[in-house]
């Protein structure tokens, strides 16, 4: 672990630290519930062209038509009819901080963006309700071409970039969650690195959820160009309400020949929230996609970043970790689909279920006829801390080629008595040792993320263990 | 008159429902080194596991003090933190804890009461730790062990050979300075230029600190480094001699029989 994470401040309630909200000022807001009214609403708000208003109808259409999926987690009890599908707290954008409203800086200054701003990223976008409200490029990726925008502007401003790619790898056929997203989608992020850039520092946004019954619909669409190199990062908080807020963002990325697109998530959304999300990426000749993808909060989240290797050389990388507490379900995992030879792909899952919380894993790895000399190894691991929580493993591996090697390796532990006592044979009590044990269980993945994240993650999950033990 | 370092009296352990210690009586002070002896199934890794408190090991009569204290009544965690060190027969491994992690955590558990929650901003500098002055110790405690610093990243005795694992034990040793360090067979599965090295960072840690140690062993080749100074042989569940260093070389002449027979105190 980093050392350095020791000297890192950061102040840990014992109460979930995100549960709070400014009181809701909102310039517009769409009626509860969704028809074409609202979608048209909601394109008129973001002055689209034509084109993206009939794509939204289309898929509203097809969303109306599609049945709710049943499989995954229990979405029996979502209201779509009391849904607010869309809210703008502002209307203006800014690109100085200093400009931002008062409470939305607030809100942001609790969750620590301006510190993060004055430190080495290479742009913000902030995320709040709905609309990109502060959005900072800095100068130096502007000049070498990179598109940091959110998705609204590049419908404005690159519509040629935005029309080639933007539902090429997500349709709004693909399941009916991405029809509802395709219909309702507002913010995320749109980028674009030109050929050959390697953007070396990462690429951050936040996302929030502040009304009430609010949706979310983010909507992200990442290109790399060949030879090119982004990492981008994601994390969110959601405050508490009593009725349930539901989050179904969609993410297509493109990673072409010889380049390497990185895509890390810490989700927290609070307990809750639904979040169901539909996130894939094409990899071409030698490109490699790595998700790497953190799910400690909400209610319910179905959720499996796949990647596609399309030809020769491509590489997939999936690092999962999922943690459920009382009254959660993280129904996560992954999808690697070898459709061209010599193509490699690795999953890596872990999971952790305490105090009756239920983790399953949910993974395709495919294989497609002709992506002959393919290698894709799968390992999940599973960490139950008692007796009333629950983990499941749902692979599933289709292979219709030759010479494929897939290896699968499980695991379901609870934590080893005999570390413990290790543990507390040096010194440490029984709750430290548990702590030390269940963050040394998650180490392959926070090892990867950049540091205010590992050192956010390994937190968080020290808060989720207080009194794990026993 | 300072009490005893560790005092033994009467103790009963069973482990799994089997009775394996009978009635073990001793004691020892601070710069002393006793040698427990004994066949396999003797009960000698007992008398270690039930002094430091594993779960498994029951003790069902009898008497622990540390320095006066009555051990007994104190979790395993608090007995650590009051100077009791094992080394054990076979580490086991945590995976994803790094070595520095680790033996950073337990330093401060030991020295500055309690591993840093997370909510100190200060990294634990409030109660007087620093992470640098502490990785210095770290290395200077590992070159003086002939420990390959690249160890101290890699995940806790997690792939580790058997000798690497034993080196980690005293490592912990060096820095954890315990008052009473019980060795449990370190010495089995060592080659032997490792064990010079270990046995002699032991002695040496052991006479720095004023060590009491309690080292069980089945070889003699150990005890050319650590020196005892008194040893004991344990049988059916106790202690039946007690004795001076010489017992090593009579026993390793003689054979357990003949040195139970000749000088056992009878009992009735």
């Amino acid at each position: 672990m980093n050392e350095n994470a020791v000297s890192v401040a950061a102040e840990i309630g014992s109460e979930y630290k995100f549960g709070f909200h400014e009181d809701e000022k909102h310039t517009f807001r769409t009626k509860v519930g969704l028809s074409r009214e609202t979608v048209e609403e909601i394109s008129e708000q973001k002055n689209e062209p034509a084109w993206m208003r009939d794509y939204r109808l289309r898929a509203l259409d097809v969303y109306l038509k599609k049945p709710m999926p049943n499989w995954g987690g229990d979405i029996s009890h979502i209201n779509f009819d009391t849904i607010t599908y869309y809210l703008r707290p502002t209307d203006a954008k800014y690109s100085n901080w200093d400009m931002v409203p008062e409470e939305i800086k607030h809100t942001y200054d609790k969750l620590g963006i301006p510190e993060d701003e004055r430190k080495f990223l290479g742009g913000v976008g902030a995320q709040y309700d709905s609309e990109v409200v502060y959005h900072n490029l800095k100068s130096k990726w502007e000049s070498l071409g990179v598109l940091f925008l959110a998705p609204e502007d590049a419908v404005l401003h690159h519509p040629d970039l935005v029309k080639q790619y933007f539902g090429t790898i997500i349709p709004a056929g693909d399941n009916k969650f991405a029809a509802l997203n395709s219909a309702v989608w507002s913010g995320g992020s749109f980028i674009y690195v030109p050929k050959g850039v390697k953007v070396d520092i990462p690429l951050q946004a936040y996302f929030r959820i502040n009304a009430k019954n609010m949706g979310q619909f983010e909507r992200t669409l990442i290109i790399v160009e060949e030879d090119a190199f982004v990492h981008y990062v994601e994390g969110c908080t959601a405050p508490i309400y009593s009725s349930d807020s539901l989050h179904s963002a969609v993410v297509e990325i493109i990673v072409k020949r010889g380049a390497r697109c990185r895509y890390t998530t810490i989700q927290n959304w609070s307990n809750n929230v639904y979040n169901l999300v539909t996130k894939r990426a094409v990899a071409y000749a030698d490109a490699t996609m790595e998700w790497v993808d953190g799910n400690i909060g909400s209610k319910l989240t179905m959720k499996y970043p796949a990647v596609y290797m399309m030809e020769p050389g491509a590489r997939g990388e999936i690092l999962s970790v999922a943690f459920a507490g009382a009254g959660q379900h993280q129904d996560a995992g992954a999808k690697v689909v070898h459709c061209a030879p010599h193509t490699s792909s690795t999953i890596t899952s872990k999971s952790i279920s305490r105090n009756g919380g239920r983790t399953s894993y949910r993974g395709l790895c495919k294989v497609l006829p002709g992506a002959d000399d393919c290698r894709s190894r799968v390992v999940c691991d599973a960490l139950l801390l008692d007796e009333q929580s629950r983990s499941d493993t749902y692979p599933y591996i289709e292979l219709e080629a030759e010479k494929v090697s897939v290896e699968h390796e499980a695991s379901v532990s609870k934590i080893s008595e005999e570390q413990l006592f290790y543990l507390m044979s040096r010194g440490l009590t029984e709750d430290e040792a548990a702590k030390m044990i269940v963050t040394g269980f998650i180490e392959p993945l926070v090892k990867e993320l950049p540091m205010e994240y590992a050192v956010e993650l390994n937190r968080l999950i020290e808060l989720e263990m207080e009194g794990a033990v026993g | 008159m300072s009490e005893p370092l560790l005092a033994v009296e009467d103790l009963h352990v069973k482990v799994a429902k089997e009775p394996i210690l009978k009635g073990v009586t001793f004691s020892m002070n601070r710069g002393e080194v006793h040698v427990l002896l004994g066949q396999n199934g003797s009960g000698k890794s007992t008398l270690a596991y039930a002094i430091v408190g594993h779960p498994n090991y029951t003790v069902t009569q009898g008497k622990v003090t540390f320095g006066g204290e009555d051990l007994l009544a104190m979790a395993p965690d608090e007995r650590a933190r009051k100077g009791i060190f094992l080394a054990f027969q076979a580490p086991i491994g945590v995976p994803g804890v790094s070595v520095a992690n680790f033996l950073r955590t337990a330093y401060q558990a030991r020295f500055h009461g309690g591993a840093a929650p997370a909510t100190d901003k200060t990294g634990g500098q409030s109660s007087g730790f620093s992470v640098i002055a502490f990785q210095k110790k770290l290395m200077a405690a590992m070159k003086s062990l002939k420990i390959d610093p690249a160890l101290a990243t890699r995940y806790l005795n997690d792939g580790f050979s058997g000798g690497e694992k034993k080196q980690m034990e005293v490592l912990q040793m060096a820095l954890l300075q315990p008052s009473l360090a019980i060795m449990d067979e370190t010495d089995s599965g060592l080659d032997l230029d490792k064990l010079q090295t270990i046995g002699e960072g032991a002695a040496r840690l052991a006479q720095e600190h004023n060590m009491g140690m309690l080292v069980i062993t089945h070889y003699k080749r150990l005890l050319n480094y650590i020196k005892p100074s008194h040893v004991h042989l344990l049988m059916d569940g106790r202690i039946v001699v007690s004795m001076g260093p010489e017992l090593v070389d009579e026993l390793e002449a003689k054979g357990f029989d003949y040195i139970r027979n000749t000088y056992a105190k009878k009992s009735a």
